[in-house]
């Protein structure tokens, strides 16, 4: 599905049905130098089962055009006028990593249009080490790289991928590599400068649900209840054994914790 | 460290795809002979069927055992997944009908195995798909030969039965340029010697039934996608770009960025053709690829001392070998392949095809059949078997002289190899 933005075409998978703006909405944000593709198999599910869903590629991303965002507040609000674009009044955000922090922030600023907020693999701060933001910045192929190997937990790492014959961490290397110049320090760039997730997670007032990766190396799940305990309904989900790229080592963990939140 | 993966490729020729069986601790990948598996509700039946959860429903397409083995390849190949067939023939038309419809045409190699051949310059033509044949070695025959309804570029990393060694960076601009992606057969080289999606290939196929299981006891095919090609922006493949009506009007470039191509390969061409590899089969493929890089450092190793010893023996005409100098492809090999070259070559020997039919008979170690890849010695005299039909003129035209012997070379030890080929040249050259 293709929508008009500030002035720019931005694209949204619908999980392989039409959109209703009349069923309730779940718009699901990708993280850095990812696409709406990571949340494949979860937003079908909400897509064929009563929900309308809108699986954003962020602006320069994937199939949307315009700049890329620099801030999380920014990205915040162009999930705003995402909503404005495709007649949404209120929606349930699940975002990953970065796109996480754009679904609390998003919630702190616009606390009547989103209901709930479903953060996966996340943490807050999430500061970047100086070394990833440079090769981000300099030797992009060896930022992916080491992004590629931080990201996996140990069954994303030696396979056996729940999609039949699927390597993870070939597939995600590919996706990261599909992206253009500069995405990638950008977006880890707005994840390292965002300062105001803990004050986002006072002001947010919808229900949360943390979902972390016992063995997530980029975004540690040791922080997730000091998180939990500064907003005012949130609960966390641990999934095992998961690495940071929660939704493709542990798919349907992903998807029974977010339709527990979400759907019941 | 790879970047697309965590580990090294001997530890994934040992550990990818597999964890290990929860329920029991089996450390073996476990054989799950079962045609289908039990929905644990109807929900997650109907979650399976519309792939809002992964798994296995049926073993046509898909099966637990042979999602392992499709996962290692991928790993060990660099790229996004694969797809177990019931053999390299069914892997190349699975990529070719995964692609094309009637109309459709490929720009290939000439210099090809004998079935793949078949496949393109007499069966597809049935069905409408056509194909140009090239040099491989003429880069420029390769662009003037794309039409605007070409749809795929197609070598072998080393062709048949020159050995002709494909120049993989080189033909995949030229395919590139034109928005279409490039398929290699890898067969005779394996992700060990070469890796192709490095060099800029876009889709790569094995006969599994060679090197890969090396033991020479299942026939069966991989087809493995690198994930960067864009099938979108090229805007030439509509089976993966717009709706499909027989799987949920599914847009399978949408669904998935990168591994579209797979989705609709096993979504439809392995729903439909059926060509699925036995789980069995899996399992024993899963088994010669523990040991590959093992055995393929072997293979190169003993070929080079055959190799050597043949170059220099008063009974053998020529040896054709791009580790030789005198290859025409020796340079390309020394870039492309820097590990070594394979194991399959050919030499002509001296005295035609008598001598062809003396030196075959007189071998006792290496075995005399039409195969190649198996860890035991194996040896083809054209002239006298697969081609025996035809005249001399005809063989030649084909690159084949009457004393071509194909040779295979094994495991064993290199010295009784080198022995038995000298006690067979001695008895070719004999009145």
């Amino acid at each position: 599905m293709e929508l008009e933005i500030k002035g720019a075409k931005a694209y949204a998978y619908t999980g392989g049905k039409p959109f209703d703006p009349a069923l309730p909405a779940v718009v699901f944000i990708h993280g850095a130098e990812n696409d709406h593709s990571v949340w494949n198999l979860q937003s079908r599910w909400f897509a064929h089962h009563g929900f309308c869903v809108l699986a954003v590629d962020l602006p320069g991303h994937g199939r949307s055009a315009g700049a890329l965002l620099p801030t999380v507040e920014a990205q915040a609000d162009w999930i705003a006028a995402l909503l404005d674009a495709a007649g949404v009044k209120q929606a349930a955000l699940v975002g990953h990593s970065m796109g996480s922090l754009i679904s609390l922030e998003a919630a702190s600023r616009f606390a009547d249009r989103i209901a709930k907020i479903a953060l996966v693999g996340t943490a807050v701060p999430m500061p970047v080490s100086e070394a990833l933001l440079a090769a981000a910045r300099d030797t992009r192929p060896k930022a992916e790289g080491m992004v590629n190997v931080w990201s996996h937990g140990p069954r994303g790492a030696i396979g056996g991928n729940t999609a039949p014959g699927q390597w993870m961490m070939g597939a995600s290397l590919r996706l990261m590599e599909r992206a253009g110049d500069g995405v990638l320090f950008n977006d880890l760039n707005a994840c390292n400068e965002y300062r105001g997730g803990m004050a986002a997670a006072a002001a947010a007032q919808c229900p949360a649900l943390l979902v972390v990766g016992s063995r997530d190396l980029m975004t540690s799940p040791r922080g997730a209840p000091q998180l939990a305990a500064a907003m005012k309904d949130a609960r966390i989900a641990t999934i095992e054994g998961s690495g940071h790229a929660l939704m493709a080592e542990y798919p349907d963990a992903v998807l029974d914790a977010l339709r527990g939140f979400i759907a019941s | 460290m790879s970047k697309s993966s965590a580990y090294q490729f001997d530890t994934l020729s040992l550990h990818a795809g597999q964890q290990p069986d929860a329920q029991f601790g089996a450390r073996a990948a476990p054989i799950y002979l079962t045609t289908s598996f039990v929905f644990k509700d109807t929900e997650q039946a109907a979650a399976l069927f519309n792939m809002e959860r992964a798994g296995h429903v049926y073993s046509r397409i898909s099966n637990p055992t042979n999602a392992v083995l499709e996962e290692r390849i991928a790993a060990l190949e660099g790229g996004v997944g694969a797809i177990a067939t019931a053999s390299g023939q069914a892997a190349l038309h699975l990529a070719i009908v995964t692609l094309m419809g009637a109309g459709g045409h490929i720009v290939a190699s000439r210099a090809l195995y004998g079935g793949s051949h078949n496949l393109l310059e007499y069966t597809l033509p049935r069905f409408g798909i056509e194909t140009t044949f090239v040099d491989p070695r003429e880069l420029g025959a390769w662009r003037t030969a794309i039409r605007p309804n070409t749809r795929l570029l197609l070598g072998e990393t080393l062709g048949n039965p020159g050995l002709d060694v494909l120049d993989v960076p080189g033909v995949a601009a030229i395919a590139h340029d034109a928005a279409l992606p490039l398929l290699v057969d890898a067969t005779f080289t394996t992700p060990y010697l070469m890796r192709p999606f490095e060099l800029g290939a876009d889709l790569v196929f094995h006969s599994a039934t060679k090197f890969l299981g090396g033991h020479g006891v299942a026939i069966g095919g991989l087809l493995v996608d690198g994930g960067k090609f864009d099938w979108e922006k090229s805007g030439k493949f509509p089976t993966l770009t717009e709706p499909y009506a027989g799987f949920h009007g599914m847009d399978f470039a949408e669904e998935s960025t990168v591994a579209a191509f797979l989705l609709r390969a096993r979504r439809e061409g392995l729903r439909d053709f059926g060509a699925c590899m036995s789980p069995m089969t899996a399992f024993q493929l899963l088994q010669g690829l523990e040991t590959l890089p093992l055995r393929m450092q072997r293979h190169v190793d003993n070929t080079r001392k055959v190799v050597a010893h043949l170059a220099g023996h008063a009974a053998v005409e020529a040896v054709s070998y791009p580790g030789l100098e005198s290859h025409p492809d020796h340079a390309l090999a020394q870039r492309l392949l820097p590990k070594g070259c394979g194991s399959v070559f050919s030499f002509v020997l001296k005295g035609g095809r008598p001598a062809g039919r003396k030196f075959i008979e007189a071998l006792r170690v290496f075995s005399h059949l039409a195969n190649v890849g198996d860890a035991k010695s194996l040896v083809i005299h054209p002239a006298s078997t697969t081609h025996f039909r035809m005249s001399d003129a005809a063989l030649r035209a084909a690159g084949i002289h009457e004393g071509t012997v194909r040779l295979s070379i094994g495991l064993e030890d290199a010295a009784d190899l080198i022995a038995d080929l000298d006690a067979g040249l001695r008895a070719s050259q004999k009145a």
